[in-house]
């Protein structure tokens, strides 16, 4: 079913999305542009002499084989990230949609480190597995297990992961929690009637009816992914060991920001809005079309 | 009308407040926090007490890359400050920037300031020279990389306290001891690149990178895989694998493990000196970077890191007079001495040297002449610093590099033949990039 306001004025509906027209334009295309038109230069870090170079950019970025191993870094960052902050959140929001008391308090606690910057977050979580004095990097000494993110590729990237997914969680909360509220109740009512277990309810009807939520938050999520967390990264790890956790955006942020390579960074930009850009079309078509709203 | 005359009467006490003649604002944007940024205040705060024509604003911008982007950021929307400290690996970035920047001699010759060169510390004035002696930046805060190390854990162990190792073969025999006396960070070291790589090359008399390292031409390229340096390597891994050596992180983050009586013995700065002395609760020594006895012409000298002050281009005359007068300011004996004991970092002059040492300074604080007598000697065409675009990358793929080996990962010698071949390839582009 198609929903469609007909406006009688032919300018009316114009001035009404100016607004986020303008905004789309100012803090979207223009950076956008930006990028694309630095991506064929190459500048001094000051920006006296500039040079236009072409694919050279591109070209660099595509010879260099630790770029393109950051691309199956980047994968199986995003995919942690979404997948743990994801399920994680939708544990915390079937269960305070059951609280009775103190709900309101619950949900601002959970809600609470969406604020938190994702520096902070990194400098957070670091400080928790800090060896040896960490809270928790203490606490594992004392299981016997040792706890080096510093030099071990797979701790590195767990910090990472829970720095990340940790700010994430709030944000996927809300959203299920707002789903799990709009599901009639009529349903499940019906479902205990005819003896299902709450189990059973929630993966044959709480769930399927959660998909459309499930869908966008993979959608923002993997977004958050790709392009915030270039903070929580410098912060807990700098990239390392080695270049074990330098994720796509990271990179785009050391050259552009440290080592002062402006075209090398923009390209790189150009390459992450293109996967973006991807990544968002092929899960519209081919995903939201299997998906009832 | 009574309210009127109220107005009035505050609107003249305001303009009273306001000096006769205006003051011309400098603007020194700087990386310098805890101690030594007190130290900064303190200094600009007692050259605006000295006169009336300029008041010098001193804005903390974050770290050395943090406020160097800041300044860039700043430059290209036409708002720079005119005084920024770069750090040291910054230097042929600055240098190759040639319209974004003014000349040290030339604002003190414009500034009608005395101002003679031979003044300052040539193994610090050297560094920020340009090929036709013209000094392009002030050396403001220069440090060298020293051995630091806890006197009581040397007790606790039965090592003499007052006999810091001085060669390897020492630092892995004291190392051992801590081990065994129950330490669990025996040596440890920030900076990897600049300790271990850059100033391990000075001190033995070998190159870091062809050209002298990088002082004769852009078309340098590094050298840092040697029989001598992969021989380091090896040693160091082999510490790390006996426990003997921790790797705590890239960057300055192992000064922290020192300072907090984790780690036993630490090299870094010289100016983690003021750090020390404010917040470490135990007996504190300051030894000679290590070496190979058996190697000729060890030890050499070792070469400068911290950083200098840029003035930047495109600011009026008279601004340029302010920054010219704070520049004399900061060079007086006086002022130089007392910043030098107070931080650690290098003296700028070689009065500023001398009147520390007359003042019987040294004498009081054992070790913080090493810095100077480390420094104050003649230097070779190898030893005279490093000094390399792109450098910023360099030393993060020496870090990627070497993690591995810490790690257990990779061999010494692959480890140094891959962080050269990665490292030429930022050199390459540099020189690309600044052909003209």
């Amino acid at each position: 079913m198609e929903k469609r306001v007909l406006f009688k004025s032919a300018w009316l509906p114009w001035v009404l999305v100016a607004p986020q027209m303008a905004i789309v334009l100012v803090f979207f295309f223009w950076p956008a542009g930006q990028a694309l038109y630095q991506s064929v230069l190459q500048e001094d870090a000051f920006g006296t002499s500039r040079e236009f170079v072409g694919w050279e950019n591109f070209q660099r970025l595509f010879d260099d084989a630790s770029y393109l191993a950051s691309f199956k870094t980047t994968a199986v960052f995003s995919l942690w990230v979404a997948a743990s902050s994801m399920s994680l959140a939708l544990l915390l929001a079937v269960m305070a949609n059951r609280v009775a008391r103190l709900a309101g308090f619950y949900k601002t606690l959970l809600i609470w480190p969406y604020a938190v910057a994702p520096v902070v977050a990194g400098v957070l979580w670091l400080m928790l597995f800090a060896s040896p004095y960490g809270v928790i990097a203490y606490a594992l000494q004392a299981m016997g297990l040792p706890w080096n993110h510093l030099l071990d590729a797979d701790h590195a990237m767990a910090l990472i992961v829970m720095a990340a997914a940790w700010k994430q969680v709030s944000y996927n909360f809300l959203f299920f929690l707002a789903g799990l509220q709009s599901i009639p109740q009529s349903l499940i009512e019906a479902a205990a009637i005819d003896g299902a277990s709450p189990w059973r309810r929630f993966w044959t009807i709480v769930f399927p009816l959660l998909a459309p939520t499930t869908f966008f938050l993979l959608v923002m999520n993997v977004i958050y992914a790709f392009f915030d967390t270039f903070g929580t990264v410098d912060a807990a790890t700098h990239g390392g060991p080695g270049k074990d956790t330098s994720i796509l955006v990271y990179k785009v942020y050391y050259d552009g920001f440290k080592a002062l390579d402006m075209g090398g960074s923009a390209a790189q930009s150009v390459v992450l809005m293109l996967i973006v850009i991807a990544l968002t079309v092929v899960q519209f078509r081919f995903v939201e079309r299997k998906i009832e709203y | 009308m009574r309210s009127k005359a109220k107005l009035a009467i505050a609107a003249l006490s305001a303009l009273m407040l306001v000096p006769a003649q205006a003051q011309t604002e400098i603007q020194w944007w700087h990386s310098m926090g805890g101690a030594l940024g007190e130290w900064v205040n303190d200094l600009a705060r007692d050259f605006n007490a000295s006169q009336k024509d300029y008041k010098v604003t001193p804005t903390f911008k974050g770290s050395y890359d943090e406020s160097m982007t800041a300044a860039i950021a700043a430059f290209r929307a036409g708002n720079a400050p005119h005084i920024l400290q770069v750090f040291e690996v910054g230097t042929a970035t600055m240098m190759a920037s040639k319209g974004a920047i003014k000349p040290v001699t030339e604002v003190m010759k414009e500034g009608g300031q005395k101002f003679d060169q031979n003044a300052y510390v040539p193994a610090v004035a050297g560094y920020y020279t340009a090929p036709n002696g013209q000094m392009l930046s002030f050396p403001f805060n220069s440090s060298t990389p020293v051995f630091h190390y806890n006197k009581d854990a040397f007790k606790a162990a039965g090592l003499d306290p007052e006999k810091p190792p001085t060669t390897w073969p020492e630092v892995a025999l004291a190392a051992a001891k801590l081990k065994a006396s129950g330490h669990k960070c025996p040596f440890t070291t920030s900076w990897i690149s600049w300790t271990q790589l850059e100033s391990f090359s000075a001190w033995h008399n070998v190159l870091f990178a062809s050209k002298n390292n990088g002082f004769d031409g852009l078309d340098t390229r590094l050298v840092f895989n040697s029989p001598l340096h992969v021989r380091h390597i090896e040693n160091l891994a082999n510490m790390a694998k006996s426990g003997l050596f921790v790797y705590k992180g890239r960057g300055n983050a192992a000064d922290a493990t020192f300072v907090s009586g984790e780690c036993a013995m630490a090299t870094g700065s010289s100016a983690l000196y003021g750090n020390v002395v404010r917040n470490g609760k135990f007996g504190y020594g300051i030894g000679t970077l290590p070496y190979y006895p058996d190697v000729q012409g060890a030890p050499q000298n070792t070469v400068i890191g911290g950083a200098s002050l840029w003035v930047m281009n495109g600011k009026k005359a008279t601004d340029y007079k302010g920054v010219a007068a704070f520049f004399s300011y900061l060079s007086q004996p006086e002022v130089a001495a007392k910043s030098h004991q107070r931080t650690g970092y290098l003296p700028v002059t070689k009065a500023s040297f001398e009147l520390t040492d007359k003042s019987g300074f040294y004498k009081k604080n054992p070790g913080t002449d090493v810095s100077v007598t480390q420094m104050i000697r003649k230097t070779t065409d190898k030893s005279r610093g490093v000094r390399l675009g792109n450098f910023v990358q360099v030393r993060t793929i020496i870090d990627e590099e070497l993690e591995g080996v810490w790690a257990g990962k990779k061999a010494p010698k692959e480890a140094l033949d891959l962080a050269v071949k990665r490292g030429n390839e930022q050199l390459e582009r540099f020189q690309k990039a600044n052909k003209s």
